[in-house]
């Protein structure tokens, strides 16, 4: 049974081409949608994604001959049976021991051999085996309302919305959630796993290719679920290591003004950003609620993934954050954004935008 | 006991509204659960709609965060609890003496106080809007997003306490039916002669006795949390998420029988009365309904293939999940079986039962990939699971019971439906329904969660949900359709015979609408099928009526006790006194009812 399957399997992978060309052609080109998509699970670029894929097109085969066997015989017959003025009544037939024996036994035979794969797949999926280059690079991800934060263990390192790995390599993720149900989720490089509060989890996967993978958080999780986003920046091992060596270092060095006002500020007490944020090498800034900004300005998007870091962006979101993320804590909990405190003058804001976007 | 206070006489023949709020005649409860339940059913429509709204493209800004979320969060809970299920429950309580040769249910007041707990269970829920917002983390209400630290409104607790009373409806339901269906049947009308469609009311019955006392624990358990400051899912004080899961879905899962088991038999009514056949394979098709509903009880974790149970769970829950797949299988083939060689007359009915046939194998398909715990880590809370609900929910249950109506409203009502707009509007609602849910199987694939509000344009979803919008236009559209032919022909369709479809179930032996006591004279059952088979031995008699049938009369007390329920509701969330006051109704709403006296048969 098994060399039988491991048989077909062989067979459909040098088929491949074909194989998958062709639900492609009829899922893809048919619906107009792009493989290319950014959460696409057909553009699979990492062994676990494919993995699941390659499950997903054994099922859609059989799915779709069943369909088809069933969609034919109910149209065959209604064209066939439909009654005619003439009729008389149909012989009374209460069914067939043999027919009953035969439809249920060859669903039987079915689910034995699509479970072979199904469970091979869940356990391949669950951990990489030996055949991936593994340096056992492990990070947390943490999930809260509405952001994720990421730390490098073995580097001291923390950092937020952007996570950067090594390309080719298997890198294992610990998943943790702050406060409610999150899910991470890259659909390029692997399915989801759930980030659940005093019940840690895990996932591994593994980019074939370097490139920015769009990560979504997938479980519902209060007001701000739908912008909680995230990026996975894959690159060669040096830039990796390059990127881990400068994101050790303290980040705030400039000597312009205006970014030195906005430094003071965001130290103050009034505008208060230092109670929540933590910025590397000053002494103040140690808080925790918001996300880690020490190198912020070296990350592509903030906010969850959902802004592009520009001067402009930056500016909008220190304006009014409720507007561009409704719902999200720092617009609830921070005195000058929701009124127990003076708000920032524009001033203040083009100072504290000078500030962050030195933060190379 | 002739000084019990309350010891005031029933009501006889009541009229106007009053004939309503006190009946005890299934057949009128029957069509209070079903309007009822449509009006609802509407309801969530609508919320529905307002979603679709929101979604027709990327960054709209129809609907903000917190109302979509309340919206998603009704819509699953009202088309769950409040429509799909109370519609089953109107067909049990219209059909079930009727098919099984009875004049009523075993308990005819518990029977209205099923009902009545039911409504008032459905606008404690729906009252939320009004008073501080609806319930907004989802039907599955996963902890901890339902905890005071993350939710401080009302909504959850209305959630809560509305499915309590539901549950209390459903459980006294429940009961009903089984003691009905073992008890009431007419002499002869053993086992293996029942209805397909009794049988699987039976099986739902026994399903929802036993899973809904599972919810009403986690139910309490969050209850207290939220009230009593207890810890069972608070996260902050080492309080476990996983347990609601485990929780809901062991009720979930079966919940999704209790479903479209009512469904499955309301099509293995439709397909012989119009082929002109018998059931295909009639013990096997009951069995593998047994099947599936014990077989439901093993497969709750397939919904939680990304908690992070680990490889071996999720292996089991997979295999078992596969399983399942094979009686519902064997149902379809032996659907066609009895398609096969009939002599097909394709009306209204007959064509929601064939749609239902071809949705359902879609819905069941897809069901049978979600059961690839790795695989579905990629579908798992997208909208490739949205697809998947709906054809079953929507392409399966609901089908099947708009058929179902079709079916029997000549013997609903009296009257004939028209058949051209009945044709009109079911074609209009099937392709309305694929343009509406097919391409969330591509959005989902295409990496779209759910319950989001909002997405970027930059992802390639646009195009596939403003389809799927249109498509809720349509359907919209067919069930205006669906909802003027059933309104008009009510009042002033042609007069129905009592067996207009040459059927085979005794419901059809008698007229339509069936006189209060439904059989004048208590059927002695031969076969199964009786009806058809004596029609065809020229055996069937004359219908005879009656005057002195004695029937159970009207009373006010179930109708009291579920408005003490209703009223205890609003108090447990609002005011104690107001709850106690409540509580204090339907004590004595309930004790009055148990001390009724009869009224002396006139
Ligand atoms: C009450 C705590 C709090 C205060 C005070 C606060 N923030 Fe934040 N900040 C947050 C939180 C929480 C987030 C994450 C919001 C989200 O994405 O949902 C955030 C996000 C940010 C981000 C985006 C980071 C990223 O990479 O996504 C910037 C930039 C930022 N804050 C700057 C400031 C500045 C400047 C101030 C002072 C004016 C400030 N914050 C004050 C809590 C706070
Ligand atoms: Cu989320
Ligand atoms: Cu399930």
């Amino acid at each position: 049974m098994f060399s039988l399957y491991k048989k077909i399997l062989f067979i459909t992978k040098s088929a491949k081409n074909i194989f998958l060309a062709l639900p492609l052609l009829l899922l893809l080109l048919t619906l107009g949608c792009s493989s290319k998509d950014p959460q696409s699970t057909f553009d699979t670029l990492g062994p676990v994604s494919e993995l699941q894929l390659e499950l997903f097109y054994i099922l859609f085969w059989v799915g779709l001959v069943v369909f088809i066997l069933v969609a034919v015989a109910v149209f065959y017959i209604i064209l066939k049976y439909r009654a005619k003025p003439d009729d008389s009544i149909p012989e009374q037939i209460h069914g067939n021991t043999k027919l009953e024996i035969i439809w249920t036994v060859i669903p039987i035979l079915l689910i034995i051999g699509i479970a072979i794969p199904s469970v091979q797949a869940i356990f391949a999926s669950s951990k990489p085996d030996s055949k991936y280059t593994n340096n056992n690079l492990t990070i947390d991800a943490v999930g809260k309302q509405w952001w994720f934060e990421f730390e490098y263990p073995e580097y001291g390192l923390i950092t937020a919305n952007e996570v950067h790995i090594p390309v080719g390599e298997a890198v294992t993720i610990k998943l943790h959630s702050q406060d409610v149900l999150h899910s991470f989720w890259v659909p390029k490089l692997a399915g989801k796993v759930d980030m659940v509060p005093n019940n840690d989890n895990h996932l591994w996967l593994q980019a074939d290719e370097p490139g920015i993978y769009y990560g979504h958080c997938a479980e519902f999780c209060g007001q701000a679920h739908a912008l909680m986003r995230f990026k996975l920046i894959a690159e060669t091992r040096e830039e990796f290591e390059a990127w881990i060596s400068h994101q050790k270092t303290n980040a705030w060095t400039s000597s312009d003004p205006l970014a030195q006002e906005g430094m003071e500020i965001f130290m103050s007490r009034d505008a208060g950003c230092y109670a929540c944020h933590t910025i590397q090498g000053t002494d103040k800034a140690k808080g925790n609620q918001g996300p880690n900004l020490t190198h912020f300005a070296s990350r592509t998007h903030f906010a969850a993934g959902i802004l592009e870091n520009n001067q402009e962006n930056l500016r909008k979101w220190l304006k009014e954050p409720d507007k561009v993320k409704p719902g999200n804590l720092m617009a609830k909990n921070a005195a000058v954004y929701n009124g127990t405190s003076d708000s920032l003058t524009e001033q203040e804001i083009s100072a504290l935008v000078a500030f962050l976007r030195s933060l190379q | 006991m002739t000084s019990f206070p309350l010891q005031i006489s029933r009501p006889i023949h009541p009229t106007g509204i009053w004939n309503w709020i006190t009946t005890i005649d299934h057949k009128k409860i029957g069509i209070l659960y079903g309007v009822s339940a449509f009006i609802l059913f509407i309801i969530g429509g609508i919320e529905a709609m307002l979603m679709r709204a929101q979604l027709a493209s990327s960054n709209l800004k129809i609907i903000d965060p917190e109302l979509y979320n309340q919206l998603f969060t009704m819509h699953g809970t009202t088309m769950i609890f409040l429509a799909i299920m109370p519609m089953g429950a109107a067909f049990f309580n219209y059909l079930i003496p009727l098919q099984i040769g009875a004049r009523d249910v075993a308990f005819p007041r518990l029977n209205a106080f099923s009902y009545w707990t039911f409504l008032a269970g459905a606008i404690i829920l729906n009252a939320s809007w009004f008073l501080g917002g609806a319930p907004n983390a989802g039907w599955f209400g996963y902890a901890p997003i339902t905890g005071k630290a993350y939710n401080v409104g009302h909504g959850i607790d209305f959630w809560i306490i509305s499915l309590q009373v539901l549950g209390i409806a459903s459980l006294a339901a429940a009961f009903n039916f089984i003691v009905t269906i073992i008890n009431m049947r007419a002499p002869g009308m053993t086992f293996s002669r029942l209805p397909v469609f009794t049988w699987m009311s039976f099986i739902t019955a026994i399903l929802l006795v036993l899973a809904f006392p599972v919810i009403t624990v986690a139910l309490i358990e969050l209850q207290f949390d939220r009230f009593y400051g207890t810890n069972f899912f608070i996260t902050s004080a080492g309080g476990n998420p996983i347990l609601w899961q485990h929780l809901f879905w062991v009720f979930g899962h079966p919940e999704v029988y209790i479903l479209i088991l009512p469904a499955m038999g309301i099509v293995s009514e439709i397909l012989p009365t119009f082929s002109k056949k018998p059931l295909f394979g009639y013990p096997v098709v009951i069995l593998s309904g047994i099947i599936i509903g014990f077989m439901g009880w093993m497969v709750w974790s397939h919904h939680m293939f990304t908690v992070g149970l680990g490889p071996v769970a999720n292996s089991v829950f997979a295999l078992t999940t596969m399983a399942i797949a094979i009686p519902t299988g064997v149902k379809i083939f032996n659907w066609l079986g009895t398609l096969w060689k009939g002599s097909l007359t394709l009306n209204t009915p007959m064509l929601y039962a064939i749609g239902f046939i071809l949705t359902f194998t879609i819905g069941g398909i897809s069901g049978v990939m979600h059961s690839q715990a790795a695989s579905d880590a990629q579908q798992q809370d997208t909208y490739f699971i949205v697809a998947h609900i709906h054809y079953v929910l929507f392409g399966g249950s609901l089908i099947a019971i708009l058929g179902g109506i079709y079916y029997w409203f000549p013997k609903f009502t009296g009257r004939m439906y028209d058949e051209k707009m009945g044709k009109l509007g079911f074609y209009a609602f099937f392709i309305a329904m694929q343009i509406t849910f097919f391409p969330m199987h591509f959005t989902g694939l295409n990496g779209m969660p759910r319950r989001i509000y909002t997405y970027g344009s930059e992802y390639g979803w646009d195009f596939w949900n403003l389809i799927s919008t249109i498509g809720v236009l349509l359907l919209a559209i067919s069930m205006v359709i669906f909802i003027y032919n059933i309104v008009s022909s009510w009042i002033g369709g042609e007069k129905a015979s009592g067996d207009p479809w040459d059927a085979r179930t005794l419901e059809w032996s008698i007229s339509s609408p069936p006189p209060e006591y439904n059989f004048a004279v208590i059927p002695t059952i031969e076969y199964r099928d009786d009806w058809w088979e004596k029609k065809m031995l020229g055996k069937t008699s004359e219908e005879i009526t009656s005057d002195d049938v004695h029937l159970p009369q009207p009373s006010y007390w179930p109708f009291i006790a579920s408005l003490g329920l209703l009223i205890a509701g609003f108090g447990i969330i609002l005011s104690i006194p107001v709850a106690i006051l409540g509580a204090s109704i339907t004590m004595i709403g309930v004790y009055a009812w148990s001390f009724e006296p009869v009224n002396d048969p006139h």
